[in-house]
């Protein structure tokens, strides 16, 4: 690792050696834990910021100077945040959405990334180099043709054969889950793992007499298991995290996702933070709970995207 | 007796049997994707195209109108401003999430007890979403009561109204973005750093490199690929910017932080004018085009960035 330097004994000409090595590495390890530290703290006084207002009563938020220790606790901003608008049922649509869109891109990206790795077909190269050049066209040119095409997808939500008369996949889950059901970063991410495999037990099972779904499904995708927490975790965050697309398809208040609830409370009731505050650590919590659970599967995520350059 | 030329000619054609059978697989298993990718990209695509040259309005018109909704959009001055907008966003955020996500790596690149405890720490504002850290934001960046301005009081500094003045509002995007992504470039740079070879380091301590040196001619060429990486992504992500600028500041004061994408969703949902709004998603999506070509070009020695 490139950790030593400058820690020790190099060199010599600098006024500083009349200092020992080892009190200067001393002296060092302070400096590093004290900027260390000072830097985390800064980074997590919003955190510690929100909650503290989301417990704080009314009178104790608007008081200058700032109370850094919250003298009285309540649960009102939460009792709140749950019944001015229904936060509860927004919570179980992000989960459902973000949950569904887990497990579709986990199995069709590791199906095609399968496929794209370790079958010989024609146009395999081509198909997949067409998915990655699409992943540099940004997502603005796409969104007002895809409402086109969903509100035109035929013999649902009242459409016909031809896509007319209804409205389609608009204002449904299903207008949210199917654009983003097999997306190429899934895809491409499962590719890289099958890659590294090697082939051979491929050919001893199809010696056996295994057909190449099962080979797929029993031999290698199972191998892929980290590889799929990683995948898992970070669709889901960018499922739960998602709000302009949804924005767009769902327009039923009962349908809106937990983004869209907390965008239109603090839109709504701008000066109330402390349900704003509880509203927003709500939106945060199960990425937080996923992440100190998971946090390898994290770092290794975001790794692989910087290898990857 | 089978002879040996008959053996070699049926196994020659069972191979090609199931070379067959492999490759109809192969197309039935990428078939859900690229069918989603016809649906939801190729024909998009397309039709974005088609719609630029029309006055498309999900209602009731839908006629080609030619070169108008171009015409219109060179002299559109706002959307010219939300160019202007994002420009100062991405000059002021790209190099400063570089500088900081750097020395953050730099800084927490050694085995020392409680670094992992410390890259938690740094890493957790990238797991909010822009819309609640946003909200948080909102209320930190309070003129009166909010925790920035009370700080800056403690030092007898009297903060501004951040989010509604025209000269800090995009200040404030900057600074909660900031927030939000070193940690994620942090971890990206710290793997490239893994990456740098030990030997460099030493050779140049028994040359008398100090630590200084070492940082500017070995750490700093050898990440080029990962500052290049970063760069080119928070660039793409700066052109794009529209949740921060949404929930903290709804584009204003005074379309002070309006956006491109801030303005094409306006125009294209709330004024349902999707035409133009198509027209003006083209100009963008070429302006990010061109962008990720030049700087791939100028990259040339590297991989492509995906």
């Amino acid at each position: 690792m490139g950790t030593a330097i400058g820690q020790g004994s190099g060199s010599s000409k600098h006024k500083s050696d009349r200092i020992s090595p080892r009190a200067r590495r001393a002296w060092n390890g302070a400096a590093f834990y004290v900027v260390g530290i000072l830097i985390a703290v800064v980074m997590f006084l919003p955190f510690y910021w929100s909650v503290m207002t989301s417990f704080k009563p009314d009178e104790d938020m608007f008081s200058m100077p700032i109370q850094w220790i919250p003298t009285s606790f309540t649960l009102d901003h939460y009792r709140k945040a749950f019944t001015t608008v229904p936060f509860g049922l927004y919570f179980w649509n992000s989960f459902f959405l973000a949950t569904t869109g887990v497990a579709l891109n986990l199995f069709f990206g590791s199906l095609s990334g399968y496929a794209f790795a370790k079958l010989k077909f024609k146009g395999n190269s081509g198909m997949f180099r067409l998915l990655l050049a699409a992943m540099m066209v940004p997502g603005i040119v796409t969104m007002i043709p895809s409402v086109y095409v969903l509100r035109h997808f035929p013999l649902t939500g009242g459409n016909d054969l031809f896509g007319d008369g209804g409205m389609g996949l608009m204002n449904s889950f299903w207008g949210i889950i199917l654009p983003g059901a097999s997306g190429t970063f899934a895809v491409f991410f499962m590719r890289q793992f099958f890659l590294a495999l090697p082939s051979d037990m491929m050919e001893m099972a199809r010696i056996e007499g295994c057909g190449e779904f099962r080979i797929f499904w029993r031999i290698y995708l199972p191998l892929t298991k980290p590889a799929l927490a990683t995948l898992g975790i970070f669709t889901f965050q960018a499922g739960w995290n998602s709000f302009l697309w949804p924005m767009i398809v769902l327009n039923d208040p009962d349908k809106a996702t937990i983004q869209m609830g907390l965008q239109a409370f603090s839109f709504n009731f701008q000066t109330d933070y402390g349900p704003m505050m509880a509203g927003a650590l709500i939106a945060i919590l199960p990425i937080l709970v996923l992440f100190l659970a998971l946090q390898r599967y994290f770092i290794q995520g975001i790794a692989f995207s910087g290898i990857k350059g | 007796m089978i002879s040996a030329g008959k053996l070699e000619k049926s196994r020659s054609s069972a191979a090609a049997r199931l070379g067959r059978h492999q490759a109809r697989m192969g197309y039935l298993f990428v078939l859900p994707t690229m069918l989603l990718f016809l649906i939801f990209m190729v024909i998009p695509v397309g039709m974005a195209l088609y719609l630029s040259f029309t006055n498309y309005d999900v209602l009731s018109k839908n006629d080609w109108i030619g070169l108008s909704n171009y015409g219109r959009l060179l002299q559109d001055s706002l959307y010219w401003q939300t160019f202007v907008n994002v420009g100062f966003y991405a000059i002021v955020f790209v190099p400063l999430n570089l500088l900081i996500s750097l020395l953050l790596a730099v800084l927490l690149n050694r085995a020392a007890r409680g670094v992992k405890v410390l890259r938690t720490f740094y890493y957790l504002p990238t797991l909010t979403s822009a819309v609640a850290a946003a909200t948080v934001w909102l209320w930190l960046l309070h003129p009166e009561y909010g925790m920035v301005n009370g700080i800056l009081s403690a030092f007898g500094i009297v903060g501004p109204a951040w989010t509604s003045q025209t000269e800090t509002a995009m200040i404030a995007i900057i600074m909660m973005t900031l927030w939000q992504s070193v940690g994620s470039n942090m971890i990206i740079y710290l793997a490239g750093l893994q990456g740098i070879p030990d030997y460099l380091y030493e050779s140049a301590r028994l040359d008398g490199a100090s630590r200084f040196d070492c940082l500017r001619y070995i750490t700093w060429p050898q990440l080029r690929p990962t500052t290049f990486l970063v760069s080119t992504m928070a660039i793409i992500g700066a052109l794009q910017l529209f949740d921060q600028a949404f929930v903290l500041t709804q584009g204003g004061p005074a379309n002070a932080t309006k956006t491109p994408v801030y303005l094409i969703y306006q125009q294209g949902f709330n004024q349902l004018q999707m035409g133009y709004a198509s027209a003006q998603a083209f100009v963008l999506a070429m302006a990010i085009l061109v962008f990720s070509l030049i700087s791939m070009r100028l990259n040339k020695s590297e991989e492509p960035i995906l």
